[in-house]
């Protein structure tokens, strides 16, 4: 699908940067026609993806997170976020609601919330590697009013 | 008691709020506990953690809690996270 725009960001994995991260994401998926609800779920989604690279990816340690977000063809937004983390040794079971390894700080509904405020969600991760959660939001389609 | 809630719940802002709301619970040891989202615009599942949290201190004091007042967007993370099966929430 042809990106039609996009922008980057890097910041270290500081709490203080959850609250930039979902602003700077809805001031651009703006630009699509998007209803306030859309962005809502745009802003929620890139805190629980942020959050976890915090909390979980470096847990003791300050590390980069990298947020991109690119508007594509057809009126569909694209969220990625990357870290260079400890990484998921098992995501089909990191995915299921419930499943935290944050003791009773976390309720283990973070990739749930993600799943069902967008259209896609895909999770790479590797072990010592780092985690990269891509989710895609389509815009809906509204009348134009007459 | 009531207990408000207000501006932009997330990770961050909730690890100073969790100890003092659950300050505010063990000093008052309230009968019933009102969380009052009226003034919250955005909450994530840190919201849900917390939420949860005080439920459990009020049920260890056998009292109940009410999350009252809840707005567009904190209502559909709790809607996803299905907690109204075990909390009661009105809007
Ligand atoms: N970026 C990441 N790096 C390493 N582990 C991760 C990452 N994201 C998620 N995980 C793992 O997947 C689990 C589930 O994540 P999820 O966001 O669903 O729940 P949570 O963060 O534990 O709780 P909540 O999001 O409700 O506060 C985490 O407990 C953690 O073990
Ligand atoms: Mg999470």
């Amino acid at each position: 699908m042809k990106e039609l725009n996009s922008v980057r960001f890097e910041f270290p994995s500081l709490s203080a940067n959850e609250g930039f991260a979902r602003g700077a994401a809805a001031c651009f998926a703006a630009q699509l026609d998007m209803t306030l609800t859309e962005l809502g779920d745009v802003k929620t989604a890139v805190s629980e993806a942020v959050t976890n690279c915090i909390v979980h990816a470096y847990p003791d340690s300050v590390g980069p997170i990298l947020l991109r977000l690119r508007i594509l063809e057809g009126g569909e937004l694209e969220i990625q976020v990357k870290d260079r983390g400890r990484g998921i040794e098992d995501v089909e079971r990191a995915r299921q609601p419930l499943f935290t390894t944050g003791g009773d700080e976390r309720g283990g509904m973070g990739f749930t919330i993600m799943e069902s405020f967008t259209d896609s969600m895909k999770v790479r991760s590797k072990v010592g590697a780092g985690t990269t959660v891509t989710m895609r939001k389509r815009v809906e389609k509204r009348r134009k009013a007459r | 008691m009531t207990l408000s809630l207000s501006g932009e719940l997330d990770h961050h802002e909730a690890r100073q709020l969790i100890g003092e709301l659950e300050e505010k619970i063990d000093t008052g040891m309230p009968r019933d506990c009102v969380l009052d989202l009226g003034g919250l615009k955005f909450m994530d599942s840190s919201g849900i953690a917390i939420i949860l949290k005080l439920h459990k201190r009020m049920n260890a004091l056998g009292g109940r809690l009410f999350v009252q007042n809840v707005q567009s967007q904190p209502m559909r993370v709790l809607d996803a996270s299905g907690i109204d099966r075990i909390i009661e929430i009105s809007v």
